[in-house]
């Protein structure tokens, strides 16, 4: 995976660009499955994978595939992000490690969850329980995010389509 | 050592996380920034996912003689974060094709040097 | 472009009714088994995409026309809401799905059920019209 990224960061040809996020997303869900996430993997599969692998081939054929060459390397982005990688590395040493069944995440409302939602909600998938009953409101929210998401696509790219069509039709004045 | 290798997954995270950041500062196509940030979104995602992981556990389904489920809450909340990233992304793509539009390319010091020439008023439309 | 291929035609006429009749599974198994609204909403677009890729974007739009998907996207939006009000206006509180039928599980059942519905709904319906919207730009520029 972190071979996959280095070649994302090294690719000049956004072709490739793009074919390669893909494939970082299906090693992202195979890593889910890895840790139990089914749900996540699943997700991560279908959009990762599949949606946005097309929608950025879309914008590639709108705009260019090539990124252009000549780029001066400047040192200061290596710094800054080699100064706040090694102040994460730094703060990992606190993090308590992985798969402990005593670190504070699993103390928290994650017992009740799993003890109780068989009892309080029914289904027996508890991402699903948690998902649309215990933080209802959480979901809405996002099911509002996407419905704005493609709202605003619908504004800021299906809008211009109906006034370039209108512009041909009346006379040819140049908009902005 | 072994006190360690607990912590190998955040280090993995930690150095996705800045490569992501690295596409997003350094590079100036703005395509390649939003790869950058679907990167470093997915490390975001891994480590929730990392976090809820308890060694020797299942996948969190009720059935009957499992008794260590992994922890079900960050696998919701990544569950809704990964359709809104997607959701986020078209919309940032569709910023990038209406700016490839207005000025006829996406690398970002192109369009900051049409913008700083007093002498070109209004980018023409070239598509 | 793609539909000249009759490899393509025909595995992708194989693969799109399991593709949403699997998705249709995710929707209404996410209960119990890995799935829900989320994922059911992105696997049946992805369905109506490969069509779209493979038989022409006319004939897609003839399947499933702007109007509709617009549609979709908003009743879903709606459709969860409008629980969380019949929930709230049945004496519990917002979205709490206990209260919809004589039992609390059944009750549950019913709400969790509905939502994640309108979840895929809205997503589906989502994906589709960004996508339908990208082609349509694709064209408008073709034809300059």
């Amino acid at each position: 995976m972190a071979v996959t990224a280095y070649s994302l960061v090294r690719m000049h040809n956004l072709f490739a660009v793009v074919m390669l996020s893909g494939i970082y997303s299906l090693l992202a869900a195979v890593i889910y499955v890895v840790m139990d996430a089914v749900d996540v993997a699943f997700t991560e599969a279908a959009v990762g994978a599949g949606i946005s692998t097309v929608l950025m081939l879309g914008t590639l054929a709108l705009t260019t595939s090539m990124e252009k060459d000549a780029k001066m390397f400047s040192p200061l982005p290596l710094v800054i992000v080699t100064v706040t990688g090694a102040l994460l590395i730094y703060a990992t040493l606190d993090m308590p490690p992985y798969g402990d069944p005593t670190a504070p995440i699993h103390h928290h409302v994650a017992p009740h969850y799993i003890e109780k939602s068989a009892h309080e909600v029914g289904p027996p998938n508890i991402v699903t329980s948690i998902l649309a009953s215990y933080r209802g409101y959480d979901t809405l929210g996002e099911t509002t995010v996407i419905f704005t998401a493609a709202a605003g696509v619908m504004a800021l790219i299906g809008r211009s389509r109906r006034r370039k069509k209108k512009s041909d039709k009346s006379m040819p004045v140049e908009d902005s | 050592m072994d006190a360690f290798s607990g912590l190998f997954n955040y280090w993995i995270v930690v150095v996705l996380m800045m490569m992501g950041f690295y596409i997003v500062i350094s590079q100036q196509n703005l395509i390649k920034k939003i790869v950058g940030l679907n990167v470093f979104q997915v490390s975001v995602f891994v480590f929730y996912i990392s976090m809820g992981k308890i060694k020797g556990g299942s996948a969190p389904i009720l059935a009957d003689g499992i008794e260590i489920y992994s922890n079900p809450l960050p696998h919701v909340l990544i569950l809704t974060a990964i359709v809104v990233g997607v959701a986020t992304t078209a919309l940032g793509l569709a910023l990038t094709v209406r700016i490839k539009n207005a000025y006829g390319t996406i690398e970002e010091d192109e369009i900051e040097a049409m913008e700083n020439t007093p002498s070109n008023k209004t980018p023409e439309a070239t598509s | 472009m793609l539909n000249q291929t009759s490899i393509l035609r025909v595995i992708s006429k194989l693969l799109i009714p399991p593709i949403m009749l699997f998705g249709l599974y995710v929707q209404f198994h996410g209960d119990f088994g890995p799935g829900g609204g989320f994922q059911a909403g992105v696997i049946f677009a992805s369905a109506f995409i490969l069509y779209a890729l493979i038989f022409g974007v006319d004939n897609a739009r003839k399947a499933a026309p702007a109007w509709l998907t617009r549609l979709m996207l908003a009743s879903g939006v709606l459709l969860f809401g409008g629980v969380g009000v019949v929930s709230s206006l049945m004496g519990g509180g917002y979205l709490n799905y206990s209260v919809l039928a004589n039992d609390v599980h059944a009750g549950q059942h019913l709400g969790i059920t509905l939502i994640e519905f309108g979840v895929g709904l809205t997503v589906a319906g989502a994906m589709i019209t960004i996508f339908l919207i990208f082609d349509g730009l694709l064209r408008a520029e073709e034809e300059d």
